[in-house]
């Protein structure tokens, strides 16, 4: 890590060792992950927003693996109760 | 070929040569195995495609696997609780359905984090938390990944003093946030910036396939249900898995 200096200036940042350039790129492949901010390309949005916005999407997928880890659990405890069923749907699946 | 004088010099070249050769094709091996596991060129946590179809298909697959042999475990243990339970006049819940959200979320978490290959430190953080869990028993509370472990590039905490002329200070709103999501992110405390926004685009990545995967299979499980003729305690399985079978063959 860290093969890439601050080309501007021999400014390191105060914070982490990361030069700026580092940080705005990995803000930057960041931003494109998030799919609220993925559409308005504009250079507008602070770190400290987008950062927020991550710790918000991450939360929120987070909720929807709990979500369907609870579907799932019901489905497959309500299978259980008959083995056929689950013998046709385990055919189905693999 | 420089013209060396003596046979030892000449073996020497012939022997750095060789050697030249050997770790050239070591590269070339990796550089294949690489290109053909990993379709983007990167340096550490970045190399999983996450997106790739073939990705999420043996997710899928191990993720199902991985629930079959789950079900078959408790449904044994489970039955032999539900004597136990009629025995002993408690025969209400048998399987209680709040560790079974919990026990699937693990379940698509371990294969999730297995599917990682070790690349990335939130993929070795859940599979160390769950080893550690399941050696301390339930009775101790998930402890925290040492930090430790593997490379810290943490440094000192920032000084109010600028650099020469320097004109970007670093906001501490900024880094506030950082630890945060390194909060957030499993095995991300405490470990520089640069790591976390690394850590947090593969996580994000890996938790969207997730979230694909299961919401899949969460719609076949749910349409095979509906599609199967209600079942009754009865003996007529024979009818029904015929009529069955008719309709799932989609």
């Amino acid at each position: 890590m860290s093969t890439r200096r601050a080309s501007r200036s021999s400014q390191p940042s105060s914070v982490a060792g990361m030069s700026d350039e580092q940080i705005s790129d990995l803000l930057s492949k960041l931003r494109q992950l998030i799919p609220q901010l993925r559409t308005n390309h504009t250079d507008k949005v602070s770190a400290s927003k987008l950062l927020q916005e991550t710790c918000n999407y991450i939360r929120s997928l987070h909720r929807e693996v709990d979500d369907l880890s609870d579907q799932l659990s019901q489905l497959l405890a309500s299978t259980d109760r008959d083995s056929d069923q689950a013998a046709i749907i385990r055919s189905l699946l693999l | 070929m420089s013209s060396s004088s003596g046979p030892a010099a000449a073996a020497a070249a012939a022997a750095a040569d060789s050697h030249r050769k050997k770790r050239r094709k070591i590269e070339a091996d990796d550089a294949e195995e690489t290109s053909r596991g990993r379709k983007t060129a990167g340096a550490g946590v970045g190399e999983t495609t996450w997106r790739s179809l073939p990705q999420q298909r043996l997710y899928y697959t191990r993720l199902v696997e991985a629930l079959s042999r789950s079900r078959r475990s408790s449904s044994a243990s489970s039955a032999e609780a539900q004597d136990a339970a009629a025995a002993s006049a408690s025969a209400s819940a048998s399987s209680p359905p709040s560790s079974g959200a919990g026990e699937v979320r693990g379940i698509a978490d371990r294969v999730l984090a297995t599917a990682a290959k070790g690349r990335s430190r939130w993929s070795r953080a859940i599979l160390a938390n769950r080893l550690r869990m399941s050696r301390l028993g339930k009775h101790h509370k998930k402890a925290r990944a040492p930090t430790g472990r593997g490379r810290l590039k943490k440094k000192p905490p920032p000084q109010p003093a600028l650099e020469g002329g320097a004109r970007k200070r670093r906001l501490p709103a900024v880094e506030r946030r950082v630890k945060v999501l390194g909060r957030l992110v499993p095995g991300c405390r405490g470990i520089s910036m640069s790591s976390v926004l690394e850590e947090t685009s593969d996580y994000i990545a890996a938790l969207e396939m997730q979230v694909r995967a299961m919401t899949v299979l969460t719609q076949l499980l749910s349409g095979a249900q509906q599609q199967l003729p209600p079942t009754t305690t009865t003996t007529t399985s024979g009818g029904q898995i015929g009529s069955g079978s008719g309709s799932g063959s989609g």
